[in-house]
């Protein structure tokens, strides 16, 4: 374990425990998904033209399962030349053969990838939890299902984009460099790729260092499809990797999934030049519970808002706005709720919440933790057991916190709550506006008009009403202010990858 | 009685709760659990037979059944309780004398309830003198639905009262309450009015008890734990035939209230065949290898 770990003895819980008892009696035992039947080579190639090369300078870096610390694999690590060698055989495959092919071949390769990944379903959910750390019932019930929806969904349009633009004639933008995060590795390349391709676009894309190895396997289904050389290159690497696709020549467009600040360096770089970019970046969602609302589900909501995937969602609802009337009720109701929220090994079936998907994100989970503490907030965790070694932090809800903390203000990016009251629903609107974030949010009440009030208020991208982190490939996805430019998604989704004539 | 005074309608989202069913029936029970949740559930049984043909010899073949479900495997729980029509439960009674095993009557004009206050009354007293240790009451559905929650509330009070020392469950019939949020009102209703058990189904309506449903209850449960301190069983009966499906139960009580309502005390399954299929999966856990139903005696 780090240095920064925090003791213990910190979070002593500032409220008395609840009298329902969740521990004693009946455990669940392991029931872990087995990862025999996946193979991971001990070495994986850059994916250029087609084939899997070498890197030019010959250097790869470990990848670590996070629940664990061991390594899995290596990676290499793709150079300014190894980028280069990606667009200019993206470029050629754009120019040539791939721009040849009709609206509907094209469709077919999408589709086929789309079959293929359903019947790879498995292996790839046990990937995606061995190497990023979120749980089998998530990788398996959510990120794969919806990474083939998607290519389903895209390949549709691909001979029918015409009738997506009436009147006007779109054409594919050419070669798209495309920069993923951690968080949803595999369902973030399919967000990129999928509608990129169905609008006759080539591509360059480059998985984070942390979690490359479902791109890799994407990779090798792309080569088993036949998809045409060229017009997927997946390179992986680190920022510097990434810096070298934004600041390439002869590239079209930029699409990144990841931080503001480095979504901040991007703009800066292409300002002045005439690629398109497209940029999905944090946020700090508010989740806005009403007193007439179904407060059990609300509370399952809540939970599914911010615990998912360790709290390592973009849209993530990591402040509650509760209205002061039900507010201890709602607290006590989710402290019960977090003691049956069982932390541990990715690959269990049981398990709610996996590892924090990096020693680094856990360094900087952690950090806020402390920050929280010295801020003066009282400070709630499950009093689950977690494992001796890997990264993992319990679910965690802090109380008595106020609008101008750093905890309210900043993206955590972890399993961590802030809870706040108000009185108004224009008090919580104005509470929930009040972040330089505007990518998502959530309101829970039992009246449908104000579902529409209080939606209608909310500078943010996407809101969801009784429910959160619900997904589909039809809906567009994408943030006001700081929490991005352009939508992914949906129709709005293939307007970033076509130019109207 | 001033219940209608405090009355709360608590909103449920329909959606959401089956959507946490469905995430709880995910939960993979697997090995030494998978066995302590099997004799769990074969101890929560209310082993039941509530028909118009019913004889004593089937009663007295009942007894015998939950007082040894299977004589040939050793460390088999007795099931929790027989349930019968209050003509059976001196029968039931006699048969089970020396066991621990209580002996639980439907009352109150069952299953309908239709009939006057004072004959359901009467049937509650005649069960309870015949030796029932339990009695499953029935609501005035068509009272609740026309919103004459005082009157089922005072029903409710009156049998109470009857009972004596005899435990109530009270029957909501949830299939024909219709909504959620008639199932939780109905549920916070029978709680105030003195139920020690709230009850799905008659398991003569179609459908009787689900997992969202027995959620809702549950839920209504923990909210009338944490107002009042006082614990309040459950008692999902009619459709769950299976140990999976029983394990599923489990699953929601443990996940829902805690493991205080993990036993016979606060949580009762009300079925028939359900018994013989924990049998089964006990001695395949056992044994490795399922054994055909002829294996297994009909109760």
């Amino acid at each position: 374990m780090s240095e920064s770990t925090i003791k213990e003895t910190t979070y002593k819980p500032t409220s008395p425990n609840s009298k329902l008892d969740f521990a004693s009696l009946w455990e669940y035992a392991p029931a872990p998904e087995s990862p025999a039947k996946l193979k991971i080579k001990n070495q994986y190639q850059l994916f250029i033209d087609g084939k899997f090369q070498k890197p030019s300078k010959g250097r790869y870096f470990k990848s670590v399962n996070p629940a664990t610390e061991e390594e899995i694999t290596e990676f290499a690590e793709a150079t300014q030349k190894d980028v280069d060698k990606a667009v200019k055989a993206a470029r050629q495959a754009f120019e040539g053969e791939w721009s040849s092919l009709s609206p509907k071949s094209r469709g077919k390769y999408i589709y086929r990838i789309a079959r293929m990944l359903q019947e790879r379903a498995r292996e790839f959910a046990i990937a995606e939890s061995m190497d990023g750390g979120k749980p089998i019932r998530e990788s398996r019930d959510v990120d794969i299902p919806l990474v083939a929806a998607h290519f389903f969904y895209y390949a549709g349009w691909a001979d029918k984009l015409d009738f997506a633009f009436p009147g006007k004639k779109p054409e594919p933008l050419g070669v798209c460099g495309q920069i993923i995060p951690w968080n949803f590795p595999l369902l973030m390349l399919a967000w990129k790729i999928a509608p990129a391709l169905a609008c006759g676009n080539t591509v360059v894309l480059k998985p984070a260092e942390t979690t490359s190895l479902t791109a890799m396997m994407f990779a090798e289904l792309v080569q088993d499809a036949g998809l045409p050389a060229g017009v997927v290159n997946i390179v992986t690497g680190a920022g510097q990797t990434g810096s070298e696709i934004v600041n390439h020549k002869d590239i079209d467009k930029i699409a990144f999934t990841g931080s503001t600040g480095v979504g901040k360096i991007i703009q800066k770089s292409l300002a002045g030049t005439d690629k398109k970019y497209t940029l999905e970046l944090g946020g700090k969602g508010a989740l806005i519970l009403f007193e007439d609302a179904a407060i059990d589900q609300a509370v399952e909501g809540i939970i599914n808002a911010i615990y998912f995937n360790q709290g390592h969602v973009c849209c993530a609802g990591s402040r509650l706005l509760v209205q002061e009337n039900i507010a201890d009720k709602v607290i006590l109701k989710l402290k019960d709720r977090l003691e049956t929220l069982i932390v541990g090994d990715p690959l269990d079936k049981n398990t709610d919440i996996g590892a924090i998907n990096s020693k680094q994100q856990f360094e900087t989970v952690n950090s806020y933790l402390e920050l929280g503490v010295e801020e003066g907030a009282d400070v709630y965790q499950s009093k689950c057991s977690i494992p001796d070694s890997g990264y993992f932090i319990r679910p965690t809800l802090f109380t008595n916190v106020s609008q101008s903390n750093r905890i309210v203000q900043e993206e955590i990016f972890g399993p961590a709550l802030t809870v706040q009251t108000f009185r108004t629903a224009d008090e919580a609107i104005e509470k929930a506006n009040n972040t330089p974030f505007g990518l998502a949010g959530g309101v829970w009440t039992d009246k449908g008009s104000k579902i529409f009030r209080v939606g209608k208020g909310l500078r943010s991208g996407v809101i969801w009403a009784n429910t959160y982190n619900k997904f589909d490939p039809t809906s567009p996805f994408g943030g006001y202010k700081e929490s991005g430019v352009g939508r992914e998604g949906g129709l709005h989704g293939l307007a970033a990858y076509v130019n109207l004539k | 009685m001033s219940f209608i005074k405090n009355l709360q309608i608590t909103p449920i989202d329909r959606v959401a709760v089956e959507e946490k069913v469905s995430r709880l029936n995910k939960r993979s029970i697997k090995k030494e659990s998978k066995m302590q949740a099997l004799k769990l559930a074969l101890s929560m049984v209310d082993l039941t037979t509530l028909e118009g043909k019913d004889s004593e010899g089937k009663v007295q073949q009942l007894c015998q059944k939950a007082k040894s479900p299977h004589p040939s495997v050793p460390d088999i729980p007795s099931v929790a309780a027989v349930c019968v029509y209050p003509s059976m439960v001196r029968i039931a009674k006699n048969h089970l004398k020396g066991s621990r095993i209580n002996v639980a009557s439907v009352a109150t004009a069952f299953p309908s309830g239709m009939a006057p206050l004072s004959i359901r009354i009467d049937d509650t007293k005649f069960a309870v003198d015949e030796g029932a240790d339990e009695v499953d009451m029935v609501i005035t559905r068509g009272a609740f639905l026309e919103g004459e929650y005082n009157l089922v509330f005072d029903e409710i009070a009156a049998i109470k009262e009857a009972c004596g020392d005899a435990h109530l469950k009270v029957i909501l019939e949830t299939g024909e309450l219709h909504t959620y949020e008639n199932v939780r009102l109905a549920s916070d209703i029978a709680m105030e009015a003195g139920a020690d058990f709230i009850k799905t189904s008659t398991g003569k309506i179609s459908p009787a008890a689900t997992q969202p449903v027995t959620l809702v209850m549950l839920e209504a449960i923990r909210d009338y734990y944490y107002k009042t301190d006082k614990m309040i069983g459950m008692k999902p009966a009619g459709g769950i035939r299976t140990a999976k499906q029983a394990i599923q139960y489990l699953v929601l009580v443990k996940e829902t209230l805690g493991a205080a309502w993990l036993n016979k005390d606060y949580f009762r399954f009300g079925a028939s065949s359900l018994a013989n299929d924990l049998l089964m999966q006990i001695v395949k856990q056992q044994t490795g290898y399922y054994q055909g139903l002829d294996y297994f005696s009909v109760s």
